[in-house]
């Protein structure tokens, strides 16, 4: 199962039938391990990675920091779930440090960043600071390197 | 210029025959033709290759930057880096209980291909004879014979899964016979010599008093067997001369290190050549490969995991169009059989590169028993293996309408 979700989690698209053959297992039972991977939200869904500004579209993210009070009975969860409902909030973490939640927002403009942070997220009850930080740059995600690499090149026979 | 290159022709005519009759035994290589024909071609997926597609893992190059930076530019001991080789010598005895003395059983060479050539200029007197199986590696006979010796092969097939059997070779041996040369998990084949089989070739070997030199350069490339160090058998480690390296565990080709572990007497010989034809390995391939051994463990496991599917899918793959392929337990080559297409293994290769630009080692540039046979290799992405056989597939299914 962890290494149908590793293959899985690098190419998307590989089939049931390949993955069997890389794994020496039968197609059917990876065809059905996958199918209760999906039931049970252990692969929460298959998508794509998209170098938005390759495709020539213009985005803006920026990292917040968010200072917040935790609430009784509910700690964080109540406040964090306020935020990650907006479709803005491209993630949502708590973290350990000098602040407590980290929300990355992507936005078409920069002004449509600031606007979701001025008027929709410090306003908040609970809320009672936040950092923006502006991405300037995107070299890595999830893992994936974004600029175009040098091919490298091998002999094309060597024996 | 023109007038000097061509009084130098001119000069060249009058010349007697300089190259050596040694160098010009050596027979061409068998893939120099596809070479030409394959640089000339675009779009072409290359299954003729002999090395890792993966870079070398970024913490090994990040370190030898590293110790570039700081300096290390020059020439290290002869033997290499007495850190490298006491790493070596801690690796070698963790993974398969052998013990070498870092001072004097030892050395850092120029890779496997140096190892190779001094092991065999260390042992050989000519006329020595050296027993090889085959289906080989290109360099061992063309090495023995640039040591002077007679190489005496011994052809392995299909019918026992290109395994070499002790009966084999001893029924080779003669008086002047000096040396078996071992080189499992094999290249071009892929086949890993069971530990039962190691134990009776170690056998004759004792019995009729033979040096082993034993290539393990794929050690590592192991898949769902265990790989067996011939000088961790009972009774030779002192008449083994034990070849390895860094090329193929930890993807790196192009830093040119690899070792010989051998008793002091006989690395001694070997130390004495090294160290006047190359003085040392290359400085930052020693420091590359200090840091491969030391923390480069978890890169291995991945690299060979990922070969291990690759092997699987094209192993199938062949199968299932009808080119029959045995398991092969090591390496990162697949030799499939092609004789259900009528062809031999050149026709099968040069007509498969040109009509579906796929380019396949034929299995006769490494040795005549190796006949019949493509060597495919599988250091390539997944989407490289299944579009390649997505073209065999066709190549072969028109030869089957055809006839
Ligand atoms: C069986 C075998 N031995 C030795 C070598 C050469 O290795 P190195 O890069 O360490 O010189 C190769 C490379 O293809 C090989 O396949």
């Amino acid at each position: 199962m962890r290494e149908i979700l590793e293959i899985l989690e690098k190419d998307a698209r590989a089939t049931p039938k390949v993955i069997a053959m890389m794994l020496a297992l039968a197609e059917d039972e990876v065809r059905r391990t996958i199918e209760d991977l999906e039931k049970s939200k252990v692969i929460v869904k298959f998508k794509t990675v998209v170098n938005w500004e390759k495709a020539g579209e213009e985005l803006a993210s920026a990292l917040i920091e968010v200072k917040v009070s935790p609430q009784r009975g509910v700690g964080f969860d109540a406040i964090a779930e306020r935020i990650y409902r907006f479709p803005e909030a491209r993630s949502v973490y708590l973290v350990s440090g000098t602040y407590d939640l980290q929300v990355q927002v992507v936005g078409k403009t920069m002004k449509d960043i600031s606007r979701f942070v001025t008027e929709k997220l410090a306003p908040l009850e609970g809320v009672h600071g936040t950092v923006t930080h502006f991405l300037l740059k995107r070299y890595k995600e999830d893992g994936d390197i974004l600029e175009d690499e040098e091919e490298v090149k091998r002999l094309p026979l060597s024996l | 210029m023109s007038a000097i290159r061509y009084s130098a022709r001119t000069a060249n005519e009058k010349r007697r025959d300089i190259i050596s009759e040694r160098v010009k035994s050596i027979p061409p290589s068998g893939i120099r033709k596809f070479f030409d024909l394959l640089n000339s071609m675009d779009g072409v997926i290359s299954l003729g290759i002999g090395e890792p597609d993966f870079t070398t893992p970024w913490h090994i190059r990040e370190y030898a930057i590293y110790s570039m930076e700081r300096g290390h530019t020059m020439y290290t001991s002869n033997a290499g880096l007495i850190e490298l080789r006491q790493e070596l010598a801690r690796h070698l005895s963790r993974l398969y209980g052998v013990e070498y003395d870092p001072q004097k059983e030892l050395l850092i060479t120029v890779g496997v291909s140096e190892a190779l050539d001094i092991a065999l200029r260390a042992i050989i007197n000519p006329g020595d004879e050296i027993i090889i199986p085959e289906p080989t590696y290109v360099a061992y006979s063309a090495s023995a014979i640039l040591a002077g010796a007679s190489v005496v092969s011994v052809p392995t097939s299909r019918a026992n899964d290109f395994n070499v059997t002790a009966a084999e070779i001893e029924a080779r041996v003669t008086d002047r016979t000096k040396a078996i040369l071992l080189g499992y998990p094999n290249n071009p084949t892929g086949a890993v010599v069971s530990r039962q089989e190691l134990i009776a070739i170690a056998e004759v070997a004792q019995r009729r008093d033979l040096i082993v030199i034993s290539d393990e350069i794929y050690d590592r490339l192991i898949y769902d067997v265990e790989h067996t160090c011939f000088s961790s058998l009972p009774g030779v480690w002192d008449r083994t001369i034990l070849l390895g390296g860094f090329s193929k565990a930890y993807a790196m080709t192009g830093w040119r290190v690899g070792y010989a572990a051998a008793p002091a007497d006989i690395l001694e010989a070997m130390f004495k050549i090294h160290q006047y034809v190359m003085m040392c390995a290359p400085t930052g391939g020693q420091r590359a490969a200090l840091e491969a051994l030391r923390n480069g463990e978890e890169a291995v496991q991945e690299m060979v995991q990922e070969y291990n599917r690759r092997r699987r899918v094209i192993c199938n793959g062949f199968n299932e169009i009808g080119l029959s392929c045995f398991e092969p337990k090591g390496a990162f080559y697949a030799f499939p059989s092609i004789e259900s297409t009528g062809m031999t293994s050149e026709e099968f290769a040069e007509a498969l590169l040109m009509e579906e630009k796929v380019a396949v080692v034929p299995g006769t540039a490494f040795g005549a028993s190796g006949a019949g046979h493509v060597r495919c290799c599988y250091a390539t992405s997944l989407r490289n293996i299944n579009e390649a056989l997505v073209r065999i597939d066709r190549f072969v299914g028109k030869r089957a309408k055809d006839k």
